[in-house]
C-alpha cells in the first residue's frame, strides 16, 4: 500500500477528483436551531418548543437524507448564542440554548443509513483525546458516516466558562488589528495541533490490532497499538486512544474559513473547507488561496473539498421568497446580514447560481436554511430534483460511508505504513 | 405479614475492558460495534431493567511498561454511545462513568444535560476520580492532581455541575411566536462559581433537562469515597456482592446519610455482580468452572501474580509452582491503570499465604489464581439465582445489582428470559416500567418537584 510518513495527513486517491465540471455536485445542509435567520423561530412552520428534543433533530436529518444530501453539519458553541461577535448580547427575542452537537449526531445516527453526520467541535476548550474517541464512536454508531467541523472560540464569556484562559474583548471590525490577529493565529495554530492529535489518535490502533489469539491468550497485538506522543504548545497527548480505529479510518475533518489564517488550517488539516464567496471572482480567489495553502502543506495530491456556504430563502415564486425575507427582517428589527451570501429565489434559480459558482473550482455547497422547517424541504424536494434534471446531483446514494460519498478513499494508517 | 418486600433494582453493565469478559468463547461477539451495544440494551429493556451501565478508563493499562494485551481492550466514548442507545430504547436508564479529574464541569454538565434531553430523562452519571498522573498524560493538564486532592476536586466538580444544572429554572423558554419572546429572562443559565478548583462564571447554555439533574452515582470505596456518596450521590456502584460484605457496606454507608440530612431511601446500594446460569445448580457450577478457565489463561495467571509480586514473572510456568522469591516492595508498580494494583495491601503476607495454600493443595500458579481470584457472584439454576438475589436484597446486602455478564453481547439474554420472570413471580421486580425517567425507575424524587415554580411552562 501507499507508504505514508508518520507525520503526514491521510492521503486519498487523486482520481477522486475535486474538479467539479465533470462530476456531480456535493450538497450539505447546515442545521442550527430553527434556522439561520434570527427570527426563523417565529414562523408558523418552526417548532420552537421542540428544539431540544430528539424528535426534532431526527426529523430534520431524515428529511436531509430523503434529499440524498451528502451530510448535515450541526452548529454548536460553548456559550449562549449571541448576535455579538465575542460576547453575549442579552437578547430574549431569539433562540437561546442548545444541545451538544456531537450528542445530537449520535442520537440520530441509528435512525439514518446514508447521510453523513458532521457535528461542530470547539477546539479551544475541549480535549482532543475526548473528541477523538467521541467522533470515532459516532463513526461506529453510524457505521462510517462521521465527520467533525472544528471551530475556535475567542469569546471572553466562553473562556470564563472554563476559567483557564482569557481573551481580549473585540468587535468584528478589529479582526485585522495586529493584537487580534495574534490571538486568532494562535487559536488556529492550536486548532491545527488539535486536529493533528485527533487524527493520530484515530490511527493509534491499526485496523487489525484485535487478534483474539486463543493460543497465546492475547486479545490484541500490542505492536499494532501506538503511542502518538503528540507535543504541542498548548497540550500534549500520549495515546493510544481507548477506542479502536473507526470504520472510516479517518472520519472527515472540516472547517469554516473566512480569511487567510483559517485558510491555512483548511489547507493543512481539513478534508473539507467551507468558504463564503459572494460571487464567482471571489470564489476563484478563495479557491486559489486554499489550494496554495494545501500545496504549501505538502498535500497537493490529496482530495480537499471546498464547499461554498450560502444562506437560502427558497420558494416556488421569487417574490414569495423575497417577501418572506422581508417579513423575517422586520420581525428581527433589522435586515439580515452575515458572513455568507444570502440567496433569495426559486430552487431553479439557486441551481443556476450553484452551477455558475462551481466554475471557480468548488466541489459543493453547504446550504444554510433561513427557516429550517421551510427551506430544508425546499432544498430536498425542490433544489435536488432540479439539479438531478440537470445531471448535477446523485439520484441514489452510491456509498454507505461519508468518505465514500465524498470520493475519499479509506486512508492507510500512518503508523502501519511507518513500521512496515 | 412482616415488613413489605423490597423491590429489586437491576442494571446491566456492558461487559468490556475487565478481566472477567471472556473473549475466547465462540459466542463472544464484538465489544465495539454498535450492534453489540444495541443488542445488549434491548435485552436489558426487554427485561425491564432500571438502566445500562458503562465503566470507563481513559488510558490503556500497562504492565511491565507495555500495553496489557490479555483482556478485552477498546471501548467507545461514553456520551456518544449512550446517546446513540437512546435511539434504540425507550425507557432504559443510561448511566455513564465520567471522571472528575480529567474533565471540566461546564463541558460535562452540558453533555449530561444534553443526554438527558435526548433520552427524555434517562441520564445518570457515575462520578469517579480515576487513578493517577499516568492517565493525565492524555490530557491538556497532564497529571496535575495529587491523589489526596481527587475527592476534593470531585466534590467541587459535582457541586459546580449541580449549580449549572440548576441555573435554568425550567420555565424560561417561553417561545411566544406572536410576542416574539423566546426567553423569559436574558440571564437564564447565569452562574458564578468561585472555589478552590474552579473559578468560572457565565451562562450555562443547555436549558433544564427532563430530570432536572442526571441521577448521580459514585464508585469508590475509601472513607472519602463513602462520605462523598453519602453527601451527594443517589446510588453507589460498589464491589461487595457477597452477603456479609454487602451487609457491612450497606450498614456503613446508609449510616452516614443522617449526617447530611438525608434518609435511608435516598441512596441506593448497587454492587457489581456476575452470574453463571445452568439448568441445574450442578450444571451451573460446572459451567462456572469452565468460565473461570476461560477467564484465567496461563498468561493471565502469570500477569495476575505479577500484581502481587510486582516483578516480571514471565519466566515462570503457569502450570508449575509459585515463585519462591518475595514480592518487590519498591516504589514502582509493574501494573499501571489497573484496579488490581490496590487490591493487595500487604504483598509479602499475600505471597506467603498464596504459597502456603498452593503447596497444601498442590495447586499450580494457574490453579491458584483460578481458586483465589474474583468469583462469580451468583451461580446456579435460574430458580437458585432468583432466590439468592432476592434474599440478598431483602437482607439489606444491597438494593439490587449491576449485572456484569461475561460474554458480549448475548450474555444477558438467558438472565432476562429465565431469572427475571421468577423475580417477577416473587413480586419483587417490575413487570412494566411505571414511569418514563430513570428517577422514576429508581424511586428517586425529581429535583423539579421539590421546588414549586420550577416546572416547565406548558
Ligand atoms: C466498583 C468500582 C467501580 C469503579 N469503576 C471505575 C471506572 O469505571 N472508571 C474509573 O476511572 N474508576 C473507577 N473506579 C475507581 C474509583 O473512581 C476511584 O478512583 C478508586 O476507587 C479510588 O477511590 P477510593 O480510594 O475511594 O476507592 C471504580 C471503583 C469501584 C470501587
Amino acid at each position: 500500500m501507499a507508504s505514508t510518513p508518520p507525520s503526514s495527513l491521510p492521503s486519498s486517491s487523486p482520481s477522486a477528483s475535486s474538479t467539479p465540471s465533470s462530476s456531480a455536485l456535493h450538497l450539505a445542509v447546515a442545521l442550527d436551531g430553527a434556522g439561520w435567520h434570527p427570527a426563523a423561530w417565529r414562523e408558523p412552520v418552526a417548532r420552537p418548543r421542540e428544539l431540544l428534543t430528539a424528535g426534532y433533530w431526527a426529523g430534520l436529518v431524515t428529511e436531509a437524507e430523503r434529499g440524498l444530501l451528502d451530510f448535515v453539519t450541526i452548529e454548536d458553541g460553548l456559550g449562549l448564542q449571541s448576535s455579538h461577535f465575542t460576547e453575549p448580547d442579552g437578547r430574549t427575542d431569539q433562540v437561546r440554548g442548545r444541545l451538544d452537537a456531537v450528542l445530537i449526531a449520535a442520537r440520530v445516527a441509528p435512525l439514518t443509513r446514508h447521510i453523513g453526520l458532521v457535528p461542530t467541535v470547539v477546539a479551544t476548550h475541549t480535549e482532543p483525546f475526548h473528541i477523538s474517541k467521541a467522533i470515532a464512536t459516532l463513526d461506529y454508531v453510524s457505521t462510517g458516516r462521521a465527520g467533525l467541523r472544528v471551530q475556535v472560540s475567542a469569546r471572553q464569556n466562553e473562556a470564563a466558562h472554563f476559567g483557564r484562559r482569557t481573551f481580549p474583548r473585540f468587535d468584528i471590525e478589529d479582526l485585522d488589528t495586529p493584537a487580534v490577529r495574534e490571538v486568532t493565529t494562535d487559536l488556529f495554530d492550536e486548532a491545527a495541533d488539535y486536529v493533528e492529535a485527533v487524527r493520530r489518535l484515530w490511527d493509534s490502533w491499526e485496523d487489525d490490532a484485535e487478534i483474539r489469539d486463543v493460543a497465546t491468550g492475547r486479545f490484541i497485538d500490542r505492536d499494532k497499538l501506538h503511542y502518538i506522543d503528540f507535543e504541542g504548545r498548548h497540550f500534549s497527548v500520549k495515546g493510544p486512544s481507548i477506542t479502536p480505529r473507526p470504520p472510516q479510518g479517518q472520519p472527515v475533518v472540516s472547517a469554516l474559513a473566512h480569511q487567510s489564517t483559517p485558510f491555512q488550517l483548511v489547507g493543512r488539516s481539513a478534508d473539507i473547507g467551507y468558504v463564503t464567496p459572494h460571487d464567482l471572482d471571489q470564489a476563484r480567489a478563495i479557491v486559489d488561496e486554499i489550494r496554495a495553502a494545501q500545496t504549501a502543506a505538502g498535500r497537493a495530491g490529496d482530495t480537499l473539498h471546498i464547499f461554498a456556504d450560502l444562506l437560502v430563502f427558497l420558494d416556488d415564486d421569487p417574490g414569495t421568497a423575497a417577501a418572506r425575507r422581508e417579513r423575517l427582517d422586520s420581525l428581527a428589527g433589522h435586515p439580515y446580514t452575515g458572513d455568507a451570501r444570502v440567496f433569495t429565489g426559486t430552487p431553479a434559480q439557486l441551481a443556476d447560481l450553484l452551477l455558475e459558482l462551481r466554475q471557480a473550482g468548488l466541489s459543493g455547497f453547504r446550504l444554510r436554511p433561513a427557516v429550517v422547517g421551510h427551506d430544508l424541504p425546499q432544498i430536498t424536494r425542490g433544489l435536488v430534483p432540479e439539479l438531478q434534471r440537470r445531471d448535477a446531483f446523485r439520484r441514489a446514494y452510491e456509498a454507505d460511508t461519508l468518505r465514500g460519498l465524498l470520493g475519499l478513499t479509506r486512508p492507510a494508517n500512518r503508523y502501519a505504513a511507518a513500521t512496515v | 405479614m412482616s415488613k413489605p418486600l423490597k423491590q429489586i433494582h437491576l442494571a446491566a453493565h456492558f461487559p468490556g475492558v475487565n478481566n472477567t469478559t471472556v473473549w475466547s468463547d465462540p459466542e463472544a461477539g464484538s465489544h465495539i460495534e454498535f450492534s453489540s451495544f444495541a443488542h445488549f440494551a434491548r435485552t436489558a429493556e426487554r427485561a425491564k431493567f432500571d438502566f445500562l451501565f458503562l465503566a470507563e478508563g481513559l488510558r490503556l493499562r500497562e504492565q511491565g511498561g507495555k500495553i496489557y494485551d490479555l483482556d478485552v481492550v477498546g471501548r467507545p466514548d461514553t456520551f456518544a454511545i449512550l446517546t446513540a442507545l437512546a435511539a434504540v430504547t425507550d425507557r432504559l436508564g443510561l448511566t455513564g462513568t465520567i471522571n472528575s479529574t480529567f474533565n471540566e464541569p461546564y463541558e460535562v454538565a452540558r453533555q449530561f444535560a444534553s443526554l438527558d434531553h435526548l433520552s427524555d430523562g434517562r441520564a445518570a452519571w457515575n462520578v469517579v476520580t480515576s487513578w493517577d498522573a499516568f492517565t493525565g498524560e492524555n490530557f491538556r493538564r497532564g497529571g496535575f492532581l495529587p491523589q489526596g486532592e481527587r475527592y476534593s476536586r470531585a466534590k467541587e466538580f459535582l457541586a459546580t455541575a449541580n449549580e449549572l444544572f440548576d441555573s435554568w429554572r425550567g420555565d424560561e423558554i417561553v417561545a411566544d411566536q406572536q410576542a416574539g419572546t423566546f426567553l423569559r429572562d436574558a440571564r437564564a443559565g447565569a452562574f458564578v462559581h468561585k472555589g478552590q478548583h474552579f473559578e468560572i462564571e457565565g451562562q450555562f447554555n443547555v436549558p433544564r433537562s427532563p430530570q432536572g439533574r442526571p441521577v448521580i452515582f459514585q464508585a469508590g470505596d475509601s472513607d472519602d469515597g463513602r462520605e462523598f456518596a453519602a453527601a451527594g450521590a443517589d446510588a453507589i456502584f460498589s464491589r461487595y456482592s457477597t452477603l456479609k460484605e454487602g451487609q457491612a457496606f450497606y450498614t456503613d454507608v446508609k449510616g452516614r446519610l443522617a449526617r447530611y440530612g438525608r434518609t435511608h431511601d435516598q441512596l441506593l446500594i448497587l454492587p457489581a455482580a456476575t452470574f453463571v446460569l445452568g439448568d441445574t445448580d450442578a450444571e451451573a457450577r460446572e459451567l462456572a468452572r469452565e468460565v473461570r478457565r476461560q477467564q484465567v489463561s496461563g498468561a493471565t495467571a502469570i500477569k495476575h501474580l505479577e500484581f502481587v509480586w510486582n516483578r516480571d514473572l514471565s519466566a515462570y510456568d503457569p502450570d508449575g509452582p509459585l515463585p519462591d522469591i518475595d514480592p518487590d516492595l519498591g516504589e514502582h508498580t509493574i501494573a499501571r491503570g489497573r484496579a488490581q494494583v490496590r487490591m493487595y495491601r500487604d504483598p509479602l503476607a499475600t505471597a506467603r499465604e498464596w504459597r502456603e495454600r498452593a503447596a497444601a493443595n498442590n495447586w499450580s500458579i494457574r490453579d491458584l489464581v483460578i481458586e483465589t481470584g474474583s468469583r462469580q457472584s451468583f451461580v446456579g439454576s435460574p430458580a437458585t439465582v432468583a432466590e439468592t438475589i432476592d434474599s440478598f436484597v431483602q437482607a439489606d446486602a444491597s438494593d439490587g445489582f449491576i449485572l456484569v455478564p461475561h460474554i458480549t453481547p448475548g450474555g444477558l439474554d438467558a438472565f432476562a428470559d429465565t431469572v427475571v420472570p421468577l423475580l417477577q413471580e416473587r413480586g419483587v421486580f417490575r413487570t412494566e416500567y411505571e414511569g418514563t425517567t430513570l428517577r422514576d425507575h429508581l424511586g428517586l424524587a425529581h429535583p423539579d418537584a421539590d421546588a414549586p415554580g420550577e416546572r416547565v411552562a406548558s
